[in-house]
């Protein structure tokens, strides 16, 4: 992953850390673009967590930060709860329809506070 | 080359079979079949024809897929007669003046209900038990206000049958049988005393040793019965209807006309390959006379179809014989078997276990020299029939400890034996003639599911008793094979369901993390976060989204409410038992119209209100539940609804209070988690306006309390619900649904409706029967406390969450700005808000 510049105003705060369910997500707006974050549960190892785009690229609603995470192998993953595609959480990488992808936005925890990086590296992950 | 041209005389039963083999294994295309069948109707379940009173549909009985219907290679010729038939020019006629040019004849004409000659016996409201159309003629004929008599001519097996369907239309049934006892073709005498006393106790008179001497009537229809040897003053039966029962005689009449030999005693005498004594004409089923004997029963009809198929096209295999017959069924809810000889002569012994006070006697024919079966007859307890058949055949050897099948406590049958005892050529499905061998070659050849070898089998696709015994051997052949049938629920838990439910129940674990690092690997995934969640809420553990259930909830459940295509969400109330009152009624309308909301009245009874927003949805319900509402989970696999009709509050023809007790259900039942939704349903009497025999809990009043169906399903895969039980009172039916209901929940698969689970259950609805109704494994205490502990703990999920600051705080779009949420596009349809249309896309599944 890129190295993230954290000394830039580009970080939008998002919520307490306590604030966040494990394994659960919620839905932001960054300046305005939703995404939705989900702190992963801390037993099992990956980073704590992570945030992707909000809306659904396949039925084009904001409705990802809705949907069951879980793992598929050593993946994490996100199930769009509409029409069930599941997509990996750190790369955003569709794995049921290769033709459609989540964007991945870098995230800090500082002081039991979630901040969410405003560049969304390039699609595709 | 042009096909050559089959004509069927007869589609019944077994004339059916033929077409299908002749047309499914017609890889050249060498036939044109024509099909002429004197009833009006395409052919059907005969054997069956009985459940037609219980609600099963032509439809349902239909043996014909409807492509063949229209199929190239068959023309079928419904309500036509065969007339006359000209051998040396092959040509048929039809009663309709057209003819029809044939190279084969297959004559399937089945028999037909011999009435004895008896004065009176044309009267009208007298009967015959052949056909659908006798049934419906019976039914009309007993609807008519004051008909409530009916008498059967015959205490045979068939005659008993019939007697149980003048029961089931409401009628004092009286069976009139000439020899001594019932069933003389295939019971002893103090078997049949056994029977009897079963049935004299269902209500059902029974006359033996008394022959009808006329039937008495006038222009009106018939009056009474009176009987031969009775004394002259001795007052005659009252009756209403009557329904001649006395044995069927082949319909050989065609060929007797044509020249073609008949048997002694009737029936179109055939070769080991079928064929009569003219060239090029064949009869099978029933008409056919084979070794100087006609059989009454289908199976040795479909092997007869088999051979002239086989002959037709295919290689051209040897008839076999179908063997000694064999019976097994449930009359009345008595279980009676008779296989082999039931009557012992000189070389045989016979052993006999009577218990007058279960009414239950068994009877072994045993050859007296090498110890081997012969045969036998099971009243009140058929328990290992399956096994004790195939021993009389030869094709099992009879153990030395014969007498311990003797008793129906210690008897094995094949369930508990294994199928692996059998030889290759036990025969495994007795309606379809299919082996232990060619179901074996099936699932080597990649059957490996019930249906798929009834596929290519056809085993199991009849009176599927044989169903249980397939899947045991499917699974001991899977097993041999080395295969594993993998029943886990996903790469994270080595579990199927069941024993998933099983661990959490044990090792009573209250939370996710518990069951995960016990039991499983990874994060979990949208299939057993989910099964898990439902597991959990089943054993009554609080409020689904607390701790970290709240991660294993799917959107719906998370929501409480359902996800819709554009994002937003609906709202059902819970409407018990579909009643409403008006001020709810204006309630929710206020609601709807202030939100903006889509409304709309669901399938199941109930409200639906479209459109809102996440953020929206406590608000929301704060005002259904201050109107007196509460959450109708309808984004839950729990109970939905409990339909009903109006019942006898207001309907003229109702004999319960459906309303109040659909409430009762629906209130019960609320809230509860399954693996797969549950649907039920009251109607107040047999009219059946909830349709309750489509839902998973049914219940039909009757005069004398109610009936409980299980199983039935809508949906995808449509199914009628089964009889479960019969006249229960309130609180009996209240228990059989309480133990039904977890049993399901703690042996289902994951989304496995009621009907499904029902259908892969093994033993069917008798081992349902008898671990519900007669506790056989024990468990029914534990079901119901766990029910009952259910019923305590339930409260309505969305005042849950209301009053609880926390929970109410999940309802934002936004995390970090509360304030703004994202409004979906809209536009207006017949005067309501619906979403803008978008793009479908597939749906993984
Ligand atoms: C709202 C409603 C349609 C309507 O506008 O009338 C409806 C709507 C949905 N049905 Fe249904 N079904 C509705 C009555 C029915 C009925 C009729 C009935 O209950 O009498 C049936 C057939 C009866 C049955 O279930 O046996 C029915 C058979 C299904 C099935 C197929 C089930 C099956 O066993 O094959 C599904 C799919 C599933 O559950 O897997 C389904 C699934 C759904 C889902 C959950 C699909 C989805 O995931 O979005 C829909 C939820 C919509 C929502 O937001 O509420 N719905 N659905 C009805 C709600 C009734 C209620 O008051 O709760
Ligand atoms: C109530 C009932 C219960 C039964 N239960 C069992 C059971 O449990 N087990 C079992 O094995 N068997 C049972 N049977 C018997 C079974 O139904 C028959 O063995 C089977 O139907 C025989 O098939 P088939 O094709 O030979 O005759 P059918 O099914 O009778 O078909 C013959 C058809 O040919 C038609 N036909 C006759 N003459 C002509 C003509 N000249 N031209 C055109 N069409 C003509 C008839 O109308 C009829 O439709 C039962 C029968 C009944 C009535
Ligand atoms: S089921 Fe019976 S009681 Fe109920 S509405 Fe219909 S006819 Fe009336
Ligand atoms: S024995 Fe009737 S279907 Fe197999």
């Amino acid at each position: 992953m890129t190295a993230i510049d954290t000394t830039t105003e580009m970080w939008t705060e998002v919520c307490d850390l306590d604030t966040l369910t494990p394994d659960r997500g919620v839905a932001a707006l960054l300046d305005g673009v939703p995404v939705a974050v989900f702190r992963l549960s801390a037993d099992v190892d990956s980073s704590h967590v992570v945030a992707v785009d909000h809306v659904d690229p396949v039925s084009g609603v904001g409705v990802m930060a809705r949907g069951l995470v879980g793992s598929v192998g050593v993946r994490d993953v996100v199930v769009s709860p509409l029409l069930k595609q599941r997509f990996d959480l750190h790369t955003g990488e569709c794995l049921d329809d290769p033709g459609v992808w989540l964007r991945t936005w870098p995230v800090r925890v500082a002081d039991g506070r979630v901040l969410v990086g405003g560049v969304a590296p390039p699609a595709g992950g | 080359m042009a096909p050559r041209s089959l004509l069927v005389v007869g589609n019944g039963m077994v004339g059916q079979k033929l077409v299908d083999l002749v047309v499914g294994e017609d890889r050249t295309e060498a036939w044109h079949v024509v099909v002429v069948g004197e009833e009006s109707r395409p052919a059907y379940d005969r054997v069956a024809l009985s459940s037609w009173f219980e609600g099963r549909t032509e439809a349902d009985l239909s043996l014909v897929a409807p492509e063949l219907l229209h199929h190239p290679a068959v023309d079928y010729r419904f309500g036509r007669v065969v007339t006359d038939l000209d051998t040396d020019a092959r040509v048929a006629a039809l009663d309709d003046g057209t003819s029809v040019a044939y190279d084969e004849l297959v004559i399937a004409t089945g028999s037909t209900p011999f009435v004895p000659p008896i004065e009176g016996r044309d009267l009208a409201g007298c009967f015959v038990y052949r056909t659908l159309d006798d049934l419906a003629a019976m039914r009309e004929w007993a609807a008519v206000e004051g008909r409530s008599v009916g008498a059967v001519i015959g205490g045979g097996l068939l005659g008993l049958e019939a007697a149980n369907a003048l029961r089931a239309l409401g009628l004092v049934t009286h069976v009139i049988e000439m020899a001594p006892h019932l069933m003389p073709q295939q019971l002893d005498r103090p078997a049949a005393r056994m029977l009897e006393r079963r049935i004299t106790e269902m209500g059902v008179h029974i006359h033996c040793g008394m022959s009808t001497s006329a039937i008495e009537g006038d222009d009106a229809g018939v009056r009474s019965i009176r009987f031969a040897d009775a004394d002259a003053d001795a007052d005659p039966l009252v009756v209403d209807l009557v329904v001649f029962s006395a044995g069927i005689r082949p319909r050989d009449d065609l060929a007797r006309r044509s020249g073609i030999e008949v048997g002694e005693r009737g029936g179109i005498v055939i070769d080991d390959s079928c064929r009569s004594s003219v060239a090029g004409i064949s009869a099978i089923g029933e008409v056919a006379c084979h070794a100087g004997r006609v059989h009454g029963l289908v199976a040795p009809g479909y092997e007869m179809a088999r051979v002239v198929a086989d002959r037709l096209v295919g290689e051209g295999a040897d008839g076999r014989d179908p063997g000694a017959p064999s019976t097994k069924l449930k009359l009345m809810g008595v279980a009676l078997a008779s296989f082999g000889q039931t009557v012992a002569d000189d070389g045989c012994d016979e052993l006999v276990f009577s218990d007058p006070i279960a009414k239950v006697h068994r009877k072994l024919v045993v050859d007296a020299t090498t110890g081997a079966l012969r045969g036998g007859i099971l009243v009140g307890d058929a328990e290992g029939f399956d096994l004790l058949a195939l021993m009389a055949s030869g094709d099992v050897s009879t153990p030395s400890d014969i007498g311990s099948f003797l008793s129906p406590v210690s008897t094995s049958s094949i369930a508990t034996v294994g199928p692996d005892a059998l030889p290759d050529s036990a025969p495994i499905c007795s309606c379809n003639a299919v082996t232990k061998g060619s179901i074996c070659g099936a699932i080597a050849d990649g059957a490996h599911t019930v249906k798929a070898i009834g596929a290519c089998t056809s085993a199991g696709t009849g009176c599927g008793g044989c169903v249980p015994t397939v899947n045991r051997l499917l699974r001991s052949e899977l097993d041999r094979m080395g295969v594993t049938v993998d029943q886990r629920i996903c790469e994270h838990f080595a579990y199927d369901r069941q024993q998933l439910f099983d661990l959490i129940r044990f090792h009573r674990h209250r939370s996710w993390s518990e069951v995960r690092s016990a039991h499983g690997t990874g994060r979990g995934c949208e299939i057993c976060r989910p099964v898990v969640a439902s597991i959990l809420a089943s054993l009554a553990n609080g409020y689904v989204l607390d701790g970290d259930q709240a991660a294993l909830q799917d959107t719906n459940d998370h929501a409480l409410a359902n996800l819709q295509r554009n994002g937003t969400y609906s709202i059902v109330p819970r409407i018990p038992g579909g009643e409403v009152t008006p001020a709810q009624l204006i309630a929710l309308g206020r609601i709807a119209d202030e939100f903006g909301l889509y409304t709309k009245i669901t399938g199941g009874q109930r409200i639906d209100l479209f459109g809102a927003r996440l953020d929206q949805l406590p608000a929301i319900w704060e005002r259904v539940l201050a109107a007196g509402m509460e959450s109708g989970h309808a984004y839950g696999k729990a109970l939905r609804t409990v339909k009903s009709c109006v019942g006898d509050t207001w309907c003229r023809y109702g004999v319960q209070d459906s309303v109040s007790m659909a409430i009762q259900i629906e209130l019960r039942y609320r809230g509860l988690r399954a693996p797969h939704k549950i649907k039920a349903a009251v109607s107040g009497c047999a009219r059946e306006c909830a349709e309750a025999q489509s839902k998973d809990v049914g219940v039909i009043a009757t005069e004398r309390g109610w009936n409980l169906y299980v199983g039935g399903n809508g949906g995808t895969s449509p199914r009628h619900a089964d009889l479960f039980a019969t006249d229960v009172d309130d609180d009996t039916l209240v228990r059989y649904i309480d133990r039904f209901l977890m049993f399901y929940i703690r042996t289902a698969d994951r989304l496995q409706r009621t009907a499904a689970w029902l259908d892969e259950l093994e033993g069917g609805l008798d081992h349902l029967r008898s671990v519900v109704i007669d506790d056989s494994l024990g468990i029914c205490d534990e079901l119901e406390a766990d029910m009952a502990r259910h019923v305590e703990s339930y409260e309505c999920e969305w005042a849950a969450t209301l009053r609880d600051p926390e929970r109410r705080a999940r309802f934002v779009e936004f995390v970090n700005a509360p304030e703004a949420a994202a409004e979906p596009g809209w536009s207006r349809t017949r005067g309501q808000r619906v979403p803008l249309p978008t793009t479908r896309r597939e749906a993984r599944v």
